[in-house]
């Protein structure tokens, strides 16, 4: 018989490990998802006819509506994993815990989002000549707002893994419900960078918030979503 | 003898379709039992019900001691599914995918090892991505998994498709060595003559149902 000893931590890290060995193998996220963030800024970039104050004014909310576009991707990757030839079986069957299921899917997604990120932030410096006045806000902004992102998108994500349609109920699920992430980085980072007169730090509060609820929503519910998911 | 599997007038929907429609059945501890019936008869839907991956719509399901209407997630540390699909992750190598299933299911690295080289998986093989697998490689490694957990009731859904000469033997040893061990067996397939020497009786499922008088001694026994 299976035997369950492994802590919950260990089994998220063994999932984690998991999705981010695979990722490492596929470079989906490196060949397909980061070039995609850069050609939005690009093409934002023309739409905005290449006014370069424009561009330095709007870059928090090109940057944020960027990453969130991408992250539709990325979730679609993550959830495409589990949807492998009887994949889906088989972790029901492994007796994992479901919230350890989904803190180690959270934090892969997470740890790529974060490095997409970083790849966007060069991508509005150098195309879009934005600077950045409070660093500390905008770091924790970003963590913050990858965390909120990465517990809905696994939530979500979760939802849509028996469903055929999923590329194209996966965005209109998925972004309306991240509008406040759009609204509350956009603010944050807007101070950060000096774009706009506003109290980044009373922003972050949102994202936190946003990023709590998911979280611990996400944790208690995954086990339901994937029974149901799986029918 | 403890009976394994319990199954009274059980009913299971599939989109709306009654796979299973009024299925009974029973399995003893230490028993294996052929599940034979033509495409569609529900042979498939009842080895997943067993396994705790279908929702029972209405009937008494009893496996493992766990009543699957009330808690059919506890069902699934006790048994060892493997189904028509591999189970496997493309990406993953095939000692990686070994390590992946074995540490989820908190089983030794040695038993894994164990399991593995029990199945035939060869060595050469386990840094190949399961993408580049042939189906009887892949098949191989499946069963390496689900023989490492040495589950209390195996599920064998077609266990010798895709397999050559020397990989059915080891099938058909696996089974033998499972209910020498108390386990049991339930095991789905076409390959009657074959897997008849494996088993101790043979049920004949059709249209959802197993068929009364269907249940007789086979000529074969337990190794």
């Amino acid at each position: 018989m299976a035997r369950h000893s492994a802590s919950m931590l260990d089994q998220a890290l063994l999932v984690a490990r998991k999705d981010l060995r695979i990722e490492w193998r596929s470079k989906i996220a490196l060949n397909q998802v980061v070039p995609f963030a850069l050609l939005v800024l690009v093409l934002f970039g023309f739409a905005l006819d290449a006014d370069t104050a424009a561009l330095r004014n709007f870059s928090p909310g090109l940057f944020w509506l960027a990453l969130l576009l991408s992250t539709v991707l990325a979730v679609h990757r993550s959830v495409e994993i589990e949807t492998g030839d009887g994949v889906s079986d088989a972790v029901l069957l492994a007796g994992l815990r479901p919230a350890a299921i989904f803190a180690g899917k959270m934090f892969a997604l997470g740890l790529q989002l974060v490095l997409l990120a970083l790849a966007l932030l060069g991508g509005v410096v150098i195309l879009y000549d934005a600077g950045i006045d409070d660093v500390g806000l905008l770091v924790v902004t970003l963590v913050a707002a990858v965390v909120g992102v990465a517990a809905t998108g696994t939530v979500y994500g979760a939802l849509l893994v028996g469903q055929r349609a999923r590329e194209t109920v996966l965005p209109m699920l998925l972004l309306p419900v991240l509008a406040p992430v759009l609204i509350g980085a956009t603010r944050a980072w807007g101070d950060a960078m000096g774009t706009v007169a506003t109290d980044g730090w009373a922003w972050l509060s949102l994202l936190v918030g946003f990023a709590t609820v998911y979280t611990v929503v996400g944790a208690l519910s995954y086990g339901t979503l994937l029974e149901t998911a799986h029918g | 003898m403890a009976s394994m599997v319990d199954l009274e007038r059980v009913v299971v929907l599939l989109g709306g379709f009654p796979a299973l429609a009024g299925a009974d059945l029973r399995l003893e501890a230490g028993e294996a039992v052929l599940l034979q019936g033509p495409n569609g008869a529900g042979k498939t839907t009842l080895l997943r019900l067993c396994a705790g991956l279908l929702r029972v719509e209405s009937g008494h399901a009893v496996v493992c001691g766990v009543d699957l209407g009330a808690d059919r997630q506890g069902v699934r540390r006790h048994v060892g599914y493997a189904g028509h699909r591999s189970m496997l992750y493309d990406e993953l190598s095939v000692a990686e995918n070994i390590d992946f299933w074995g540490d989820a299911a908190g089983v030794s690295h040695d038993e894994r090892r164990l399991a593995a080289d029990r199945l035939g998986v060869e060595p050469r093989l386990l840094d190949v991505p399961v993408s580049r697998l042939s189906a009887g490689q892949r098949r191989r490694t499946s069963l390496a998994i689900t023989a490492a957990r040495r589950p209390s009731l195996w599920l064998l859904d077609e266990p010798h498709a895709g397999l050559d000469q020397a990989g059915r033997d080891v099938v058909d040893t696996l089974i033998g060595d499972a209910t020498e061990a108390g386990a049991s067996v339930l095991v789905a397939s076409h390959e009657l003559d074959r897997v008849r020497d494996s088993v101790v009786r043979t049920v004949t499922v059709a249209g959802g149902r197993v068929l009364e008088g269907s249940v007789e001694r086979a000529v074969g026994s337990v190794r």
